[in-house]
């Protein structure tokens, strides 16, 4: 009996929209890390001192960092909106032995978002 | 199919990943905005030296930074094994990018740790 | 409306030719008409060599999964007047081998699914006079969502790591496992762990969520996938942690 199999493309996930927002979500963690770079870059430059925090500064508005920054925010923010909304189908929790529904556990992961965000917020620009 | 003994790595490296997901989902877009882009394009005035060295000293501030840079690493390292095993059907090549992937976190996570606990 | 479709059919006939060509048909564009409907009209009055299963008609038997204009479906739930004016392109379910036309072999899910043990496992069965193992409605609700699997195996042509992964044990193998492990009269999670836990288990997974988006009984297999890991995570720090007593 010859079976037919059908071949994989290379680029598979471009034959199907949800396939390509699959892979866009999961290159999200590239601009997670490229974020943990730029912030152990300010780090440094706020240790070593007030001129080279200038210096920080004055380079993070070139044009090609600002960009860079953009489109890493964009998908920062694909990755934080499609984990809240994955998170209630990993997680159950359960109050007086009734199961919280995902909605409601989705709601609470933005409102820890919302609170955290206003928190860090306050705490750089107070 | 084998009912060997698994390997403990993968749940411990996607409780990593999850950590990770979970932490950067909250706190990194909040924090790309303000140095990213809202401080380089003038939206918002960038706070002082000063102000920004006082909360860096502070120890609750670098361990969660530390957290925050550690498992941000790990997340990327996990997804981004499993992007290249799928997306770009790299399987093959499986140890290299293991290397690659969650030796790149576990350094990240040393220069990061000596950068929080050197600050000025 | 327009009182015919065209249906363009992906066939295979080895011993003909290696690769799948496509044929098309006019059939008739009726309200109540299903793909399938489509189907037997050209098996009895336009083309008798045209090879297919089907069986129920009602979206309970799951022999009917096809790649309808490229989504996973049930050609007996999904219709015709819904791709009107057409054409409708017809192909075999994907990540499967095709046997001919559009009969795939499923020979990989059902040797996969007995080894999740998808049955009521009892430490010490008791005997049928002390009467039925009861269970609350709450009980019951807990696994009552992924019982409802069909074996259709429309999530195992959406998933793509299936595709790329052929030892992945595959989203309704696990969501079966899972009806089972959370079923309040089953005593067998630790008999399904191994397998669950393997490298080709969950692990495999990455959460693509196609599987669930693909399931005509919305079971969520990706949700079943993504408990499980929690589970098994926890457990495995457990192990790491506590003497083996105290598990």
């Amino acid at each position: 009996m010859s079976l037919y199999h059908r071949p994989i493309p290379l680029f598979w996930w471009l034959e199907r929209r949800s396939y390509l927002v699959f892979v866009l979500r999961e290159l999200s963690s590239v601009f997670v890390a490229w974020f943990v770079v730029y912030l152990l870059l300010l780090i440094n430059a706020v240790s070593g001192g007030s001129a080279e925090y200038e210096r920080f500064l004055d380079r993070s508005g070139q044009w090609w960092l600002v960009t860079i920054n953009v489109i890493a925010l964009v998908f920062v923010l694909l990755h934080a909106v499609t984990w809240f909304g994955l998170a209630p189908k990993a997680i159950v929790v359960r109050l007086r032995g009734r199961r919280v529904p995902p909605p409601l556990i989705a709601a609470a992961h933005y409102a820890a978002w919302l609170v955290l965000s206003a928190v860090i917020a306050w705490v750089i620009l107070r | 199919m084998t009912t060997r003994r698994r390997p403990a790595a993968e749940p411990l490296l996607w409780l990593l990943f999850s950590a990770g997901g979970m932490i950067a989902a909250l706190l990194v877009p909040i924090l790309l905005f303000l140095f990213g882009v809202a401080f380089p394009l003038d939206l918002l005035t960038p706070p002082d030296h000063a102000h920004l060295l006082a909360v860096l000293r502070n120890p609750i501030t670098r361990l969660v930074l530390f957290g925050l840079c550690a498992l941000a690493l790990f997340h990327w390292a996990h997804r981004f094994r499993y992007t290249l095993y799928d997306g770009l059907q790299l399987k093959r090549f499986s140890v290299v990018i293991i290397l690659f992937c969650y030796g790149g976190a576990v350094v990240g996570s040393i220069i990061s740790a000596y950068l929080l606990l050197t600050v000025g | 409306m327009a009182d015919e479709i065209t249906l363009e059919v992906v066939r295979y006939r080895p011993e003909l030719r290696i690769e799948p060509v496509v044929q098309s048909y006019q059939v008739p564009l009726r309200e109540h008409w299903a793909i399938l409907d489509g189907l037997t009209y050209i098996k009895d009055h336009l083309d008798g060599t045209l090879s297919f299963r089907w069986s129920c008609r009602m979206g309970i038997c799951g022999s009917c999964g096809m790649t309808v204009n490229g989504d996973p479906q049930l050609t007996c739930a999904t219709f015709l007047t819904d791709y009107a004016p057409g054409p409708v392109r017809v192909e075999p379910l994907r990540n499967f081998p095709v046997i001919r036309d559009l009969v795939v072999d499923i020979g990989d899910f059902m040797d996969k699914l007995p080894t999740v043990k998808p049955w009521v496992i009892r430490d010490v069965d008791s005997p049928v006079e002390e009467g039925e193992y009861l269970q609350t409605p709450e009980e019951l609700d807990e696994y009552k969502q992924f019982s409802m699997c069909i074996n259709c195996m429309l999530c195992y042509s959406a998933c793509p790591v299936y595709a790329l992964e052929p030892h992945f044990l595959g989203p309704a193998a696990i969501a079966l496992a899972q009806r089972y492990n959370l079923d309040s009269r089953d005593e067998g999670a630790s008999e399904r762990e191994d397998i669950l836990s393997s490298p080709e288990g969950i692990w495999a997974c990455t959460f693509v969520g196609e599987c669930s988006a693909a399931c005509p009984k919305d079971v969520d297999p990706a949700a079943a996938i993504q408990r499980y890991k929690l589970t098994a995570a926890t457990q495995a720090i457990k192990n790491f942690l506590l003497p083996r007593g105290a598990r």
